[in-house]
Parts: structure tokens; sequence; C-alpha cells
């Protein structure tokens, strides 16, 4: 039996320890909205307004028109009008331009012989991913000019109104602007929250240990569950004014649109933070050491959370091996919750085998980390 | 002598190949104040914490108020109080919230708890410190607090090993009388220390010398049979006689 009494007298014990460690307290308050500033800040995988140099070598009316173009387009940022090749190549080596576009001196007189005409791109490829997109901006931008240019001659040609045969309409579901921070957001609280629910209770049994109060509490008839449930309501507690605090600043300071049950959200948070929680504890135990469960804390939440939840990078696109280690991260199942909820607003019906995994995982843990704080002084 | 209260039969534990507890055989009755006494290292600490269940015994058998330490901890726990050699309480605790805390674990009932919490502070002294850290209690005050502590379920069976160790001769004065005290009211003390003056002050005597009981009684039947004067005599030559025998 489990007794109620005991229970609540670790739970205040617990909280008690918390309010008087100031620092740590703060701390565990203002790390949401650190990291959240901090990567929500740096993380930002757009690109736009691209620093390009253009070297115009013919100067009519063609070229004039193109670089226009450039101009009035939100992905670039025409910096300088070059006076040589030379200049765009030192400015690409200073990093002050990523895009170079050069056009050939008779650029204009072709394009109204109707012959081809050619413009060269040229592009910082030190950061590939920046690199690969600048160059699909500009050579759509490109295509798109000379398409106008050929429906044009053609109506000048033919009289009749012509257009491309085909004209895509895009519309973008879920993240309309495409803005990398609408999923990065969601994904962070994912991170955020299980470093914190990990950090908050490694140290707790360690702690216990070192200070030999372990041994005192293991001479009294509180059982390793009562001792379990007790330390992990207080510090649940903490962890979700975390997670409020987190959902806050995500809103507030970033505007990731919110679109589904904010209920729902908290009811998988409290899961996903519970099994956290069960997770600091566990290594808390084995450690017996506040310093060593500290560090595994931090390289057993942070790394995977970040790297393998699917929060920056896509799951999808990893080799095969390294996507079955991440069936196993329950940050994965968390971030995929998170984003449904956050930007298509689905719910249970949708993600329920994700809830069903965290469900799995919390209870799991639970039992481990009770197992391994039965286990007797040595 | 009353029915004992703490019974061991033949207990063994060992640790890999260490014989850290080697065929204790003792009984103690109860409101006895029953010392341990050996140099460190010689498995007083060991065997405190069978008793308590802290720790399985690896052979032999113990009971404490009935209850087989070894098949049922949990009810040994219950009717015992327990004091380790270290500090362990709460320091960022005051010393009320320590008290209550303990009160809750032991499962005082909640009647009782506000007039067994006063007992406890009355005892330790600690009245006027009542609202303070726990941290900025000097030593003596620190070890009658736990001793506090480890009596708010009113158990039976008392074991503090080394309680004293690293307190004043004045406090560990002062927590003698506590003892004696704690022994007039019924509870069964079990007391474990390397002090030969504390050694004197108990009604019978356990010396321990690598993991065996090698001499048991009270402390003059002891310094007679060895026809010593003092307890550190006895306690010197005894140890002599054990390492002549290796």
């Amino acid at each position: 039996m489990i007794s109620f009494r005991r229970t609540r007298a670790v739970a205040r014990k617990e909280f008690l320890h918390i309010l008087r460690d100031r620092r740590s307290l703060i701390a565990a308050l203002a790390m949401p909205l650190l990291l959240l500033m901090l990567f929500g800040y740096a993380l930002t995988l757009d690109v736009d307004r691209i620093p390009t140099c253009v070297y115009d070598q013919d100067g009519g009316p063609a070229s004039r028109d193109l670089i226009g173009r450039f101009r009035g387009s939100r992905y670039f940022d025409v910096r300088a009008l070059a006076g040589s090749r030379a200049v765009i190549e030192r400015a690409i080596d200073r990093n002050e331009v990523l895009l170079g576009v050069v056009i050939a001196p008779d650029f204009s007189k072709r394009l109204a012989a109707g012959q081809e005409a050619g413009v060269q791109l040229l592009v910082d490829g030190s950061d590939s991913n920046t690199a690969s997109i600048a160059l699909n901006y500009a050579e759509a931008l490109a295509l798109a000019w000379s398409g106008e240019l050929r429906s044009k001659a053609m109506n000048r040609r033919g009289g009749g109104e012509l257009k491309p045969p085909v004209e895509p309409r895009v519309r973008v579901w879920y993240n309309s602007e495409l803005k990398s921070r609408n999923f990065i957001v969601p994904g962070l609280i994912a991170v955020i929250l299980m470093i914190i629910a990990a950090l908050l209770t490694s140290l707790t049994i360690a702690r216990e240990w070192e200070s030999g109060t372990m041994e005192q509490l293991l001479s009294t008839p509180v059982r390793p569950v009562e001792l379990l449930f007790g330390k992990l309501s207080a510090h649940f507690a903490l962890g979700m004014l975390d997670m409020a605090i987190a959902l806050s600043a995500g809103i507030g300071i970033f505007h990731v649109p919110m679109r589904g049950n904010v209920l729902m959200l908290f009811a998988a948070s409290a899961i996903f933070l519970f099994g956290g929680l069960c997770w600091g504890v566990f290594l808390s135990a084995v450690a017996r050491s506040q310093l060593l469960a500290y560090q595994m804390a931090v390289v057993t939440t942070f790394l995977p959370a970040f790297l393998l939840s699917g929060f920056v990078f896509a799951i999808e696109n990893m080799p095969w091996v390294v996507q079955l280690v991440t069936y196993i991260v329950p940050a994965r199942y968390f971030v995929t919750i998170l984003k449904g909820i956050f930007l298509k607003g689905v719910g249970l019906h949708v993600f329920w085998p994700e809830v069903l995994f965290l469900v799995v995982y919390a209870v799991a843990l639970f039992v481990i980390a009770a197992k391994k704080l039965r286990q007797k002084v040595a | 002598m009353s029915e004992p209260t703490v019974v061991t039969d033949g207990l063994v534990k060992r640790f890999g190949d260490f014989v850290a507890v080697d065929h204790v055989s003792l009984e103690v009755a109860r409101g006895e104040i029953f010392g341990f006494l050996g140099p460190n290292g010689a498995g007083k600490s060991t065997t405190i914490r069978i008793l308590c269940g802290l720790l399985a015994p690896t052979g032999g058998r113990a009971t404490v108020n009935g209850f087989d330490v070894a098949r049922d901890p949990e009810s040994v726990k219950r009717n015992i109080g327990y004091m380790s050699q270290k500090f362990s309480l709460y320091d960022d605790l005051t010393v009320e919230e320590n008290i209550e805390f303990f009160s809750g674990v032991y499962g005082v009932p909640r009647e009782r708890r506000a007039e067994r919490r006063d007992y406890a502070l009355r005892m330790a002294g600690l009245e006027e410190k009542r609202d303070s850290m726990t941290r900025l209690l000097a030593g003596g005050w620190k070890q009658r607090l736990a001793l506090g502590c480890a009596i708010l379920h009113e158990p039976p069976i008392l074991f503090l090993d080394e309680p004293t160790s690293g307190v004043d001769p004045i406090a560990r004065r002062m927590f003698w009388d506590l003892i004696y005290q704690l022994s007039a009211q019924g509870h069964t003390v079990f007391v474990s220390t390397h002090y030969m003056d504390e050694a004197e002050y108990c009604h019978r005597l356990a010396l321990m010398y690598h993991g065996k009981v090698v001499a048991l009684g009270s402390p003059a039947e002891l310094k007679q049979s060895a026809g010593m004067a003092t307890m550190e005599e006895v306690f010197v030559s005894v140890i002599e006689r054990e390492e002549a025998r290796q």
C-alpha cells in the first residue's frame, strides 16, 4: 500500500528544497526563456535577403530589367554593382556577398535578336544548404523572367494573348509563410522540457546519497514508490511551470501560431514531462553522484532530443540506422505531437500512437526508477 | 532479564571475499543500553545496518522486535529509530521542518504530531531554535536533533551508530543523559562507539574485532574477567589476545 501521508511528507520536503535553493530555482525558471531566445533567434533556417552583387557588362534595357527583378525580390538584396568579375570574387571571399550575377556584354542584343543569352551565377558554396537554396531562387527568378519575355515576344508576333501552358498555383499548408521559426519553436519546447525534466530530478537522489540522508530515509518505513512519487510531484509542478513559460514565450515573443487545443498540449506535455522526470531519477539513482548524474542527464537528453527528434533535422533524410535509433527517442514523438497541435491544430485522432508511446515510455521509466531506488545501501 | 528484542543467530555478512560480520550471535533485552565497542572496520556499522533492514545478511538470522530483518524489513523499519555515523538530516530545512518531515515518513498519526514534535524539541533542547536552519546548528545540537527525529514514532528500539563522533565532551555527556532517559522509558538502545568512557555507560557490551564478537558482558564483568581496572585496558588486552591468536 502506498501511504499518502508519507508521499505528502516527501513532496513537501522537496518543495522546500526547491524554494530554499534560490539560485537553482531561478535557473530552472530562466532556462526555458534563455534556450528559447537562443535557439529561436539563432536557429532560423530561412534564406532571404541573400546579399548579391551584380556585374552588368551589357547595360542594355533587358539587363536592367533583369537586375530590377533581383532588386524587387525579397529573397535578394542587391548590395553592389560591380565593375569587374574580380570585384565579385573579392566580395565573396570576404563574405560580403553570397551570390554574384554576371550578365554577358551582348545580353540585350542577343535577346532582341531572339537568340539565347547567358547569365552566370556565382555562389559561395561553403554553406551548401544556403547556397543551393540561393541558387534555386536565382534560377527560378531567371526562368520566370525569361518565360515572361517569351510570351511577350509571342504575343507581339501572334497578336493573341498567350499564357504559359501550365501555371502552378501553390498553397502551403500549416506554415503558410514557410517560416522556419514556426516549426523550430514547437520542437524547441520539446527539447527544453526534456532537458529541464531530467536535470531537475537528476540531482535529487544523488544529493540524498551524497549527504547521507538516503540511508536515513531507507531506515524509515517510506517506500521507494512513495519517495519517487513525492519527489516527482514537486518537480512536476516546476516542470509544468516551465512548460507554461516556454509556451507563452513561443506565442508571445515568436508569434508561433497555436491552432490546436491548449489543454491537449498540456496533457501531452504532462505525460512527456513525467517520463523525463523519471529518467532523471533513474540516472540519479544509478550515478549516486550529483556531478555524474548531471552530466549523464545533459548528454542523454539534450543530444538525442536535439539531433534525433526531427525538431530541426528531418528524420527522413537520415541514414536508416540512425532513423531506427530515433524510434526510441521520446522527444521524437513529442515533437510530432507539438507540431500537430501548434501548426495543424489536429487532435488525438491523429497522434494517438505518439501519445500511446509516451505513456508506455513514462510508465516504463517509472517502474525502472522505482526498481533502482529499491536497491539497498551497498 | 525480560524478553529479548534484538536477537541475532550466526549472523554473517560478506562483501565478496571480505567477511564484515562473522557469525555474530547476540540477545538484547528490552530497555537495555547495549554497546558495540570496537576499532574502525570491526563490523559494528555493518551489523547495525543489517539490523535496520538496510543491508541483507549473507547468512544467519536476526530478528528485531520479533520481525525477521531479511524477510520483513518493512516491519522492522516501523519498530526502529536509526541514527547513522554521518549526520543525515536536511541542512536546508529548519529544525521544525526536519521534525515534521520525519514525523510524516514515520507515519506519526496526525493527532499525535504536535505532541511528538514538542517532545522532540524539548528533549533536544531546541525549543528556542525551532525556526533555525539546521545547517547553522552546532555539532551537539545536530546530534540531539537527529536523535529527536529518530524517536518521533516512539520506536521500541533505537540503533545509534557512533552518534557522538566529532562532538565535544559536554555535548556527549548531555547526549548520554538522553540515552538514559530513553532507556528508562523502555526504549532499547543499541549503540556503537569507540569512546571508552561511553562504553562504561552501557548496561552490556559486545567487543567486536574483525567481524567477530570477541567479548560480551557488562562493563564490570568484562573488567573482572580480564583482571583490568579500566575499559581501555580491557579493550587493548582483548585485541592483543585476538591478534596473537591469528
